[in-house]
């Protein structure tokens, strides 16, 4: 259970006034990711009928899906450390602790080969893998609640970035550029997309069907039933917290082949927006519901929303305003599914 | 003391949280396909004790022996691998997971080589027999894959109960397992009780409700400040009987042979 639960339940209105909703109404609360994905289609529906020439071009949707990869991967960690409850606010911090040594050791090794390409990648992952180990194990070890340990870690490891530098690496090897950064699968589908949809796959399958997605169900739901029967809970978050370091670890990687720098200043929302995507995606803050397929959509929805506003000539600011207010109402809604079910 | 039947006996359990002395000297026993009732006021040590047979507390002192054995009950699942489950007073579900999902909690069956060895799960069989567990027990719930926190409080209770005994083999304890029911559902606990011992699992069953308790026990063991101070056969005892040692106005020596004191 995380504070932010406890806080919640103390703030919310209290149970007793909740009444009993009608059916319809709770089953159009428990869609929530159908509605969510029927609003996505709808926006796109709407930009593509006032501006099909510049909007509903497959260079459009490749550009929308290269803007949304690298806040996919870190979304779909993000995923996980929702559903057991807790919060992961040092993924941006990482992200660029990771592009940075990343950066750092592909200069030292040199060379223009798949080689150093590998080497950076390696070098990515096992920094975000270790950040992430250090919040699950002082998660699970201090019981301090992961809203703070977190925030504790990203100001560390965006500290321990900028000391190795305080100015962008550019010297990231061409090769690196070119085949990940701006290739494409079957001269059509990014690579940047191509790992980020990978990663999703993969973790949509793990979530869904195997024992470790139902022990991260089973965590956010209620962590001392599961201790009771055996679950190994404190293990088990630190390979969640883990899981999105790493992965916030590949998405420094996926920044650094797209821009072919390091992008130190331009990270520190990336966490907010990762969680944004992942609640209004029908993740439950309170832990043990949600989908990786619902932050898909979560991320897809600002991404579009932007993409259109530039494209009517919109300010493109109103997208903030208009995901900042669907993320309130995604709560809202969560909260009252809950009291719907606790009087159900 | 398996000549007794006893399956499962604790000997002069002590257990201290800080200066609070739980249980001072406490005995207990359960004999093989019986339903033993625990009894006591509150703070008599009911819930220390159970905890302690049930592997979640470890004693300061005493011995506690498992089908003649003595045994050392380090943790709940040590416990469960003995066959002894517990039902909670809080019930422990995961209120988000369906039913079939709570009764294999920790206990997933996975797909056969070689999807098994990444944890997939085999969701069909376990909905399977979670349905027909619930249903030999007679636990009527709407659906095995809605998630639980759509069951009503007897559902629940239903789930839980079904659960422990989908997999106690040997003792099943039961904390005050009819507190937060209404009448008609807590009378389907005790008949799920009775059932239970049928079967030849002993089950260990903790209340303040006494016509429940004479409803539905064999035998009647009563704890005061820590210690047993009383054994009754249900049929031989009355409701005074109990009451005069849960207040201590009675008292039998404890340890007694054949459960009858010096009534």
């Amino acid at each position: 259970m995380s504070e932010l639960e406890q806080a919640a339940a103390t703030q919310g209105a209290p149970p007793a006034e909740a009444r009993r909703l009608p059916r319809t109404v709770r089953w159009l609360l428990e869609a929530q990711t159908a509605w969510i994905f029927l609003a996505l289609l709808g926006m796109i529906g709407v930009f593509a009928f006032l501006k099909p020439a510049e909007f509903a071009t497959v260079d459009n949707f490749r550009n929308m899906a290269v803007d949304a990869s690298s806040l996919l991967v870190i979304a779909v960690g993000m995923t996980f450390v929702i559903i057991t409850g807790g919060i992961d606010l040092s993924v941006g911090a990482v992200l660029v602790f990771a592009s940075i040594v990343a950066g750092k050791a592909m200069e030292a090794q040199g060379g223009n080969g798949y080689g150093t390409v590998l080497l950076g990648l390696a070098v990515a992952l096992v920094a975000g893998l270790g950040w992430g180990l250090v919040n699950g194990i002082v998660i699970t070890r201090s019981r301090v609640t992961p809203l703070i340990v977190t925030l504790g870690t990203l100001g560390m490891a965006e500290g321990a970035g900028l000391l190795i530098t305080d100015v962008n690496i550019r010297s990231v090897p061409l090769k690196l550029t070119d085949s990940i950064g701006i290739g494409r699968l079957w001269g059509q589908i990014p690579y940047l997309v191509v790992i980020a949809a990978f990663v999703t796959v993969v973790a949509a399958i793990a979530l869904a069907l195997t024992r470790f997605g139902r022990y991260t169900y089973a965590v956010g739901s209620n962590a001392e039933a599961a201790r009771r029967v055996g679950v190994k809970t404190e293990q088990h978050l630190i390979k969640v917290y883990a899981i999105s370091g790493m992965l916030a670890g590949l998405a420094g990687f996926l920044s650094l082949a797209r821009f072919s720098t390091t992008t130190i200043g331009g990270h520190s929302t990336d966490n907010l927006q990762a969680i944004a995507a992942v609640v209004i995606g029908g993740t439950s803050l309170f832990g043990g519901i949600g989908t990786i397929v619902g932050s898909v959509v979560g991320v897809f929805i600002p991404v579009v929303l932007q993409n259109g506003f530039i494209i009517l000539s919109v300010q493109p600011y109103w997208q903030e305003v208009a995901v900042g207010a669907v993320l309130i109402a995604a709560v809202y809604l969560d909260q009252l599914k809950r009291r719907a079910r606790a009087h159900g | 003391m398996t000549e007794n039947g006893v399956v499962l006996g604790a000997r002069e359990i002590f257990k201290s949280f800080g200066q609070v002395e739980a249980l001072r000297g406490a005995s207990f026993e359960v004999r093989r396909g019986e339903v033993v009732a625990l009894v006591g006021d509150n703070g008599a040590g009911k819930s220390t004790l159970i905890k302690i047979l049930s592997g979640t507390l470890h004693p300061d002192a005493g011995e506690i022996h498992f089908e003649g054995r003595p045994v050392t009950i380090g943790s709940p699942t040590v416990a469960r691998g003995m066959g002894l489950e517990t039902v909670y007073q809080d019930l422990a579900l995961a209120p988000e997971l369906d039913p079939a999902a709570n009764l294999f909690l920790g206990r997933e069956l996975v797909r056969p080589f070689p999807l098994g060895l990444f944890g997939f799960l085999d969701k069909p069989a376990m909905r399977r027999s979670a349905a027909e567990a619930f249903s030999k027990l007679g636990v009527r719930i709407p659906s095995v894959t809605a998630p639980v926190a759509n069951l009503s409080g007897g559902q629940l209770q239903g789930v839980a109960v079904g659960r422990a005994v989908n997999w106690a083999s040997k003792v099943l304890f039961m904390d005050e397992p009819t507190a937060a029911l209404g009448v008609v559902q807590a009378q389907h606990v005790l008949e799920l009780v009775r059932s239970v011992r049928d079967s030849g699992i002993s089950v260990v069953f903790i209340s303040h409700n006494l016509p429940q308790v004479f409803g539905v026990a064999d035998r009647i063991e009563v704890l005061r400040l820590g210690r047993r101070v009383a054994r009754f056969r249900a049929s031989e005892a009355t409701m005074d009987d109990v009451v005069a040692a849960m207040t201590g106005s009675v008292e039998q020596v404890d340890g007694t042979e054949n459960g009858q004191g010096s009534r």
